[in-house]
């Protein structure tokens, strides 16, 4: 490059720097894999944490069931693994489950859908934004709260009521598990009906349709796939619900299906056992994660029913 | 461009002769918060016969349909001034003291987009009888069939009924939307450009539907294709920015237009 014709210099040639930006994408490369690999490592950490508790639940109930057969954990109906003539039949505990939960989704189901009907359809647009954070709130007071809420407010109220009403039953524990769902519910019905489109509404309308019937007929439906989906969230929260019901309902295993009586759920039971002095590998300690496993099943089975119920209905709109 | 709707609006039997008012539009202003969208729009609308509003976008084209079902009343800071009487008896329709329900009771509408609700085939087209209270299943069977057959649908569909309404085609479902509307007897139908989402073949089924309503019912059509309007309809109000520039029989807006704006807009030179 240095030798010139006629006297004419040489042109000022930058030396090439391919290799140097192809190093510099090297390196950008490798940086970019790092990060890659720490977003994998981020999402499969909750996979893994999963699968770990799956494992752990059923290593530790194939154990328990290796003495309990599962035909008694069934079918049985006395829970008393304490005693020393123990029995094991989870549906003690499924009963007090099964009730409460009853209690909180006949308040919060109700409630919380005619609340998200009222905000998504009728309330004016500032009484939404009031109402909606505090709404909110209520999925945020920490359950221990609620419990003593349910102990020493509502049960003492409902007491006027039902002189009868023993200081820990599954009815006040419920009504309060149920006003802690309603905003669960309320949200997610909320926003699958503000989702619907405005020209279904106006279609409606222009039928000569008032509101509510709009809301119940039209927007209603159109929305229905989220609001199972909302329904569904609230039967997960209020069956694993733990705290409430240790609080409020007592944690002596009943079987019995009246709201107006003391009874643990699954979720008390675990509580309970796992708080007291039980050797670890013991049979009784061992029934923790064999009603672990119960509960796990339950959520599981509803999760697979929203999902179901989604696809079911979902729709183009 | 004009050389077959000519044909076809002389076939209509000469609109000027047997015309009644079905409704008036007087005086009409129209505020979208502080902004004005109508300005003094008077035209009247002439029973069984198909008026078409046209003009280029944002010219209040639908401003006005919507004014006629009060579809403005479902937002807040909308605003009218004037009147739009309904014969025959002389009803306001924008008065505040008339029910927007009772409107819309009279005047039906088919909208842009086919919106079809999430409901069978069957209940979409029961639905305006539902909402009156009308349960009873023999009068809406024969309700339902009724208005299928008007909009050109029942043979498509009196085997699936129980069908969802999403399951059907976009025209199919556009004509749905026109059997919802016939199925409670209103007066006047409305049409806010009911074809710009469907392809050429269901826009003529619609268009050729419209032709054989006009017969049974007074027909307001807004649409952008002007083609379509010099089709389909019997009048014509051409429009511009919130005014109404010229109103007359289709024939004579499309052949020889009173108004230099009118016939630049038809003639394509704007628009």
């Amino acid at each position: 490059m240095t030798s010139t014709v006629a006297g004419i210099p040489a042109i000022a040639t930058v030396p090439p720097i391919v290799s140097h930006r192809l190093a510099r994408r090297h390196t950008r490369h490798i940086k970019e894999r790092i990060i890659e690999f720490f977003l994998f490592l981020a999402a499969a950490s909750s996979v893994f944490t999963t699968f770990a508790i799956v494992y752990i639940l059923v290593s530790e109930s194939w154990v328990f069931f290796q003495q309990v057969p599962l035909r008694d954990f069934l079918f049985d109906t006395q829970w008393t693994p304490l005693f020393s003539d123990a029995h094991y039949g989870i549906m003690v505990l499924l009963s007090g489950t099964l009730v409460s939960s009853s209690v909180a989704l006949l308040v919060a189901i109700p409630l919380g859908t005619i609340i998200a009907i009222y905000l998504s359809e009728f309330a004016p647009f500032t009484v939404r934004e009031v109402a909606k954070p505090f709404l909110e709130l209520l999925g945020g007071v920490p359950t221990i709260i609620y419990g003593y809420f349910a102990l020493l407010f509502v049960t003492p109220l409902l007491q006027k009521i039902f002189p009868e009403l023993p200081g820990f039953n599954l009815l006040s524990a419920g009504m309060v598990m149920g006003i802690m769902i309603i905003p669960y519910v309320s949200s997610i019905s909320e926003d699958a009906m503000r989702a619907v489109p405005m020209n279904l509404r106006e279609g409606s309308y222009a039928m000569g349709a008032t509101r509510f019937q709009t809301a119940l007929r039209v927007v209603t439906p159109a929305a229905l796939s989220g609001i199972a989906a909302a329904y569904i969230l609230g039967i997960s929260r209020a069956v694993g619900e733990t705290m409430i019901l240790a609080v409020a309902a007592g944690m002596q295993p009943n079987l019995t299906w009246n709201p107006m009586e003391p009874a643990a759920t699954v979720t008390a039971y675990i509580v309970q056992v796992a708080l007291g002095d039980l050797p670890h590998g013991s049979i009784g300690y061992q029934t923790i994660f064999a009603a672990g496993l119960a509960l796990m099943l339950i959520t599981l089975f509803f999760n697979i029913l929203g999902h179901l119920l989604r696809k079911y209905y979902r729709q183009a709109y | 461009m004009v050389a077959t709707p000519i044909v076809e609006v002389t076939s209509a039997a000469n609109p000027q002769q047997s015309k009644v008012l079905k409704a008036e539009v007087v005086d009409l202003n129209f505020h979208y918060g502080s902004v004005q969208a109508l300005k003094g729009i008077n035209m009247p609308l002439y029973e069984k016969h198909v008026t078409a509003l046209i003009g280029p976008s944002g010219c209040g084209k639908s401003t006005l349909l919507r004014c006629f079902n009060r579809m403005h009343d479902l937002y807040p800071g909308n605003r009218y001034e004037g009147r739009i009487k309904l014969h025959p008896d002389d009803t306001n329709l924008l008065d505040p003291k008339v029910d927007p329900i009772e409107v819309r009771m009279r005047i039906s509408m088919v909208f842009q987009k086919p919106n079809p609700f999430p409901k069978s085939i069957y209940e979409n087209v029961a639905y305006g009888l539902r909402v009156r209270g009308v349960s009873k299943r023999s009068v809406l069977d024969d309700k339902v069939e009724e208005a299928l057959s008007g909009a050109a649908l029942w043979g498509e569909v009196k085997d699936r009924l129980r069908d969802l309404a999403f399951n059907l085609s976009g025209g199919q479902q556009q004509r749905l939307c026109i059997a919802r509307a016939l199925a409670t007897d209103p007066e006047i139908l409305l049409f806010d450009e009911p074809t710009s989402a469907l392809d050429p073949i269901a826009t003529a089924s619609i268009e050729e539907l419209i032709g054989d309503l006009k017969n049974k019912i007074t027909i307001l059509i807004v649409t952008h294709n002007m083609q379509q309007a010099a089709r389909v309809s019997d009048f014509t109000a051409y429009m511009y920015i919130g005014e109404l520039v010229e109103f007359d029989a289709t024939d004579t807006i499309f052949i020889k237009p009173k108004n230099k704006q009118t016939e630049d807009y038809i003639t394509g030179r704007f628009g």
